[in-house]
């Protein structure tokens, strides 16, 4: 998308694949093209291929073990293509009955590719790009030439339509530099490359100008400005520096495996009000997602958003946490959170109303929608869905009836949907006394909440602040009930509410028992950072 | 525990339940087909009751199943390494992939 064309350099947005700042000289690389090649016999062709393979096997080892880690594990399965005989075996057969090598190779790998780009799985169609990847080495080693002519200079915003992974390894990123593809996807291998070596990356930036001189590539913001103006360079840097000092100090932290307490890892996952949250720069450390509030759904400009719209969110926050934990609570309006047409008006006391899962079990019509959604969503990851504002056991069994319902009524009409796991959030006094009788898969301590009812505090009242007191014995002992129940019965427990990211009250969590944590993403690097002073400094005895 | 001779025509078979968060990918295909390589039975898979059988040495054919998170693998192998063969890959199927520890 040209986002304004009246400036001397043109700019374009696009999303961001990984976060970053380049700037420096903009080079395009393209397919390269086709040189023909004399062909021979079948017999000749057929060994031509075969050596082909060969030394594209070779070429790829070498790349994957000269980057090892993530990257070896990608490339292992172009490795693996090159050594599956029943895919070759057809290939074989038509050269064999006269079709030229190349011409054998493209038709095999083009039918996979277009195969793969027609999935309805966002991670399948990703997966395409290896194999564009594959049948470009195999091609190129087929022509006789060596790889990619183009030289590209340390620190230079490459910008292709795609990038295969290989390609990514070939170019020399130890200036660091960016990516920038015309088409390309977040979820790509590239992609995970660029992230794990904090490479820039925009992808998805549509028609992008082939000639510039130079290039600003912002991953934060997913722009890329072509032949800046001084003013533009001005902004980039600023926008660079912002970005630095803020990640100086949590960079190091975060990047340290798991933090860990008392011999046991900590796991720490982030809240998230809206998908746009995961675009925070350090969500990517968090372990998954420990919370995903569902409220802004309620409160489109239309109104509700639809099934698709809401699936569509669901889907998009899955595929991001790719294969961590994703933690969706149904709509918890009512309370402080009001929603014309949805929650009751005129209650004396809403704190104590008809909110959370009281409420979207009264309001099927508008809680059936979420379900659906979350049904569908639920065969796309790792996902797990829990209920809020639970008194009785009850409450949890008529929410997962209706699930099952939902379940059954979306497959029997042939749409894929699955039940997820079902937990609860613990901030009812009530719950949190008799937590043995509820038959969920996990529980999630909602600590504002707990706190509030426990201590009969309104929290919207400034007047009681004092009072108000997360580390008050009544709301420990609560916390501490909960967690020791979960250890006892195998069931896992975290606490996502304010005390999670407030540095105070994270050694009194610890000894109570809790060992999983879910925080805004602003607040992981601190939270790491104090676990890890707890754990050094002896913060138990 | 049969005998080769008794195992050889005989057809070994093991259901396993996929739990891979994202289904049986890249990555999971790749192990599943190593692995089956390490065997000389015959060894073929299908997801969810498909009507065909696929070669488990085939990381394209492996992949092409699709097969989502919580469908049902089934696995049947001929040969005579064919009972440790069924085991190895429910146990890694089972096991959700696990990076491997040699």
């Amino acid at each position: 998308m040209n986002l304004h064309a009246d400036i001397a350099g043109s700019a374009y947005r696009g999303k961001t694949a990984s976060i970053g700042f380049a700037h420096g000289p903009f080079v395009r690389v393209d397919a390269a093209v086709d040189c023909g090649r004399t062909v021979g016999a079948p017999n000749d062709e057929e060994t031509a291929l075969r050596a082909a393979l060969v030394s594209a096997g070779r070429q790829i080892a070498a790349l994957a073990s000269a980057a090892g880690g993530e990257a070896a594990l990608i490339l292992e399965f172009q490795v693996a293509l090159l050594d599956d005989e029943d895919f070759l075996a057809p290939i074989f057969a038509k050269i064999r009955a006269g079709t030229p090598a190349d011409a054998a190779w493209t038709s095999a790998l083009d039918e996979q590719i277009a195969d793969y780009n027609s999935a309805p799985d966002e991670y399948l169609r990703a997966r395409s790009s290896d194999l564009t990847d594959l049948r470009g080495r195999v091609m190129r080693t087929l022509h006789g030439g060596r790889s990619q002519a183009v030289e590209i200079p340390r620190g230079a915003v490459v910008c292709a339509d795609d990038l295969p992974p290989s390609q990514f390894l070939e170019i020399d990123w130890s200036r660091g530099g960016g990516l920038a593809l015309v088409r390309g996807s977040p979820t790509s291998h590239v992609a995970m490359l660029a992230r794990a070596r904090g490479i820039a990356m925009v992808v998805q930036l549509g028609a992008v100008s082939d000639s510039a001189k130079t290039a600003l590539l912002d991953g934060e913001a997913a722009t890329l400005e072509l032949d800046p103006t001084a003013e533009q360079v001005g902004n980039f840097e600023r926008r660079h520096e912002i970005h630095r000092k803020s990640r100086a100090a949590a960079r190091a932290i975060l990047r340290r495996p798991a933090a860990s307490w008392d011999g046991e890892k900590i796991r720490l996952l982030v809240n998230i009000q809206r998908v746009e949250d995961l675009n925070h720069s350090d969500a990517q450390y968090a372990d998954g997602i420990g919370l995903m509030r569902t409220e802004f759904l309620l409160t489109e400009q239309a109104g509700l958003a639809d099934e698709e719209t809401q699936r569509l969110a669901y889907d998009t926050v899955l595929i991001w946490a790719r294969g961590r934990p994703v933690t969706i609570r149904t709509f918890d309006a009512g309370g402080d959170k009001p929603v014309p047409g949805f929650t009751c008006d005129n209650e004396a006391n809403p704190f104590l109303g008809v909110r959370g899962l009281r409420l979207c079990l009264a309001r099927p019509d508008i809680f059936t929608v979420q379900l659906r959604a979350l049904a569908r969503a639920a065969t796309r990851g790792n996902l797990k869905v829990m209920f809020p504002m639970v008194t009785t056991p009850e409450e949890l069994e008529a929410g997962r009836e209706l699930f099952a319902d939902v379940v059954g009524r979306l497959r029997a009409e042939g749409i894929p949907a699955a039940l997820p796991e079902l937990g609860i959030m613990v901030e009812v006094p009530a719950a949190a006394l008799t937590i043995e009788q509820f038959a969920a898969s996990f529980f999630s301590i909602g600590s504002n909440d707990l706190a509030q009812y426990v201590t009969a505090c309104d929290r919207s009242n400034g007047a009681l602040a004092k009072l108000l007191d997360p580390l008050h014995p009544a709301v420990l002992e609560l916390i501490g009930r909960t967690a020791q129940f979960g250890k006892r019965a195998g069931v896992n427990v975290s606490l996502c509410g304010d005390m999670a990211g407030d540095p105070r009250c994270i050694p009194a969590l610890l000894s109570c028992g809790v060992r999983e944590l879910s925080v805004n993403p602003s607040a992981l690097a601190q939270v790491k950072q104090t676990i890890d002073g707890l754990s050094r400094g002896g913060g138990r005895d | 525990m049969s005998e080769t001779s008794e195992a050889n025509g005989q057809v070994i078979t093991g259901t396993v339940r996929l739990i891979h968060a994202v289904g049986m990918h890249a990555r999971p295909a790749v192990k599943l087909t190593k692995l089956a390589k390490k065997f000389r039975a015959q060894i073929s898979i299908r997801a969810s009751d498909a009507a065909d059988w696929i070669n488990a040495k085939s990381v394209a054919k492996v992949m092409a199943l699709r097969a989502a998170r919580d469908s049902i693998i089934e696995i049947k192998a001929s040969g005579e390494d064919a009972e440790a063969a069924v085991a190895a890959l429910v146990d890694l199927v089972a096991a959700d992939f696990p990076e491997a520890g040699q």
